[in-house]
């Protein structure tokens, strides 16, 4: 069995290049969701998903819509201007409320969520990035058992965001992008 | 937000047939994700620390239970928010509702009321204003009365002349309001046919018959099965060949109503009834 249902990945300013060689390297038989969570511009028309997706693996990435319930062996972006949170019968919930950490969508949002719905079934990945969301998300799924991963800061574009997880989570596993990759292409 | 405050799913059954029982608003069927975390944002910035202490001040204190009734819904709006679905309106659906002697359009759950001047704008400047009648509702009687003013925080304004130009508006986006201080009061001329009024989706009925209902990004905060019973609502309150509006991540696929529409724009959603 699966170690994990969720991957999640938490990432901003500079993440997007590694976000899609993290995709890339997911083993093709993977029998988890994973659920990408990106700062990105509101009100401006975007197809972020089709940039992550990649057609000669067949990755495809999509923004779910409101009540979807989860699949495994999917990838999911968070969709622009909203807050991606997680129903307790495994089906999204989108939420337009405040932003939280001037974001919208915002990691703690949906790492607090999965933290209490997954338990110790979610593994978050956190990226680079300019300010300090995902720190309180992903202390949310390790006090709930689940596991975490922060880019080594020194490897990111933009280190506030993965030295301030850090920070508040010193027992997360410290890795490089090509640590990361290697990590996930060996968890199916 | 403080994650540590917890509170378990019993206990918002318990908070919800208490707000029932003494106010007569009914949460039950709200989703349990984001209304929980709503019920904790509300506490924390009371400075409530545990459930025991909630149920006191809402059980004896009527201005506490305004207070929180207020920031338990979201309220958050903008105006042109999706430009995209401006520009569909103005393109697509303006040009036929131009063919009714009276138009008629209900923004249910329209929070602060954002979204119902971006209609009016879009109304004057197709010249169709002057016969129009625009409604627009919501739980929150707070909500109707900051609405009723037409007063805008002026740090929005660059934003939302943004989302007006993109969506295809070809004014000086500031000939529509004066600014005065921190904040921008909307012409009187575009708020002359625009009623506000108090509507629970959950609990009232039809009260008029609608050539366009605009209800986005209100359904993602129901369950599936009270999002069926809205559905059904806004069906009812639509005429024949009229148009529905909801948010660009909402779905009619999970409602009975979803085969009484054509799909006019499945990027936008907007859906025509049939017949």
């Amino acid at each position: 069995m699966a170690p994990f249902d969720i991957i999640a990945i938490g990432g901003s300013a500079g993440s997007i290049p590694i976000v899609s060689e993290l995709l890339e390297a997911l083993p093709s038989t993977f029998q988890y969701a994973v659920i990408i969570v990106l700062h990105r511009l509101r009100n401006v028309y975007s197809e972020m998903n089709r940039v992550l997706t990649t057609s000669d693996k067949g990755t495809y990435v999509h923004e779910p819509d409101d009540k979807e319930v989860i699949q495994p062996n999917s990838i999911y972006l968070a969709p622009q201007n909203y807050h991606l949170l997680i129903e307790a019968d495994r089906c999204f919930s989108l939420d337009y409320s405040e932003l939280v950490n001037y974001s919208r969508p915002s990691i703690d949002v949906t790492f607090e969520s999965l933290a209490s719905v997954y338990g110790s079934r979610v593994l978050a990945v956190l990226l680079s990035g300019a300010n300090d969301d995902g720190a309180l998300g992903m202390e949310a799924i390790l006090s709930n058992g689940g596991q975490a991963i922060v880019q080594d800061p020194a490897t990111a574009a933009y280190a506030a965001m993965p030295r301030a997880a850090l920070e508040r989570n010193p027992t997360a596993l410290v890795l490089s992008p090509d640590g990361i990759i290697k990590f996930l292409s060996i968890t199916t | 937000m403080m994650n540590l405050t917890q509170i378990t799913n019993g206990e918002i059954d318990e908070l919800i047939s208490l707000i029932r029982h003494n106010y007569g608003y009914d949460f039950g069927d709200y989703a349990r994700a984001s209304f929980q975390r709503r019920v904790l944002r509300c506490m924390d910035q009371a400075g409530i620390r545990s459930f025991f202490d909630l149920k006191y001040e809402l059980t004896n204190d009527q201005t506490f239970f305004n207070w929180f009734l207020q920031n338990l819904t979201v309220n958050v709006t903008e105006m042109f928010r999706d430009p995209m679905f401006y520009k569909s309106l103005r393109t697509t659906i303006i040009p036929i509702l131009a063919s009714y002697p009276t138009i008629k359009i209900w923004h249910a759950g329209c929070a602060t009321g954002e979204e119902v001047l971006s209609m009016a704008i879009l109304l004057q400047e197709a010249g169709l204003l002057e016969r129009s009648r625009l409604y627009g509702t919501d739980l929150n009687p707070a909500n109707l009365e900051r609405a009723r003013q037409g007063i805008v925080p002026m740090q929005y304004m660059k934003d939302y002349t943004y989302n007006y130009i993109q969506s295809g508006g070809k004014n000086d986006f500031s000939t529509y309001y004066t600014a005065r201080y921190d904040h921008a009061i909307f012409n009187k001329e575009l708020r002359r046919n625009i009623v506000f009024s108090q509507h629970n989706l959950v609990t009232d009925q039809v009260f008029n018959e609608f050539q366009l209902v605009c209800c986005r990004n209100v359904l993602i905060y129901f369950n599936r099965q009270l999002q069926n019973q809205v559905c059904r609502l806004l069906t009812d309150s639509l005429a024949p060949l009229g148009y529905l509006a909801i948010g660009m991540k909402e779905s009619l696929i999970f409602t009975d109503v979803r085969q009484q529409f054509d799909v006019t724009d499945s990027v936008c959603r907007i859906y025509r009834r049939k017949t």
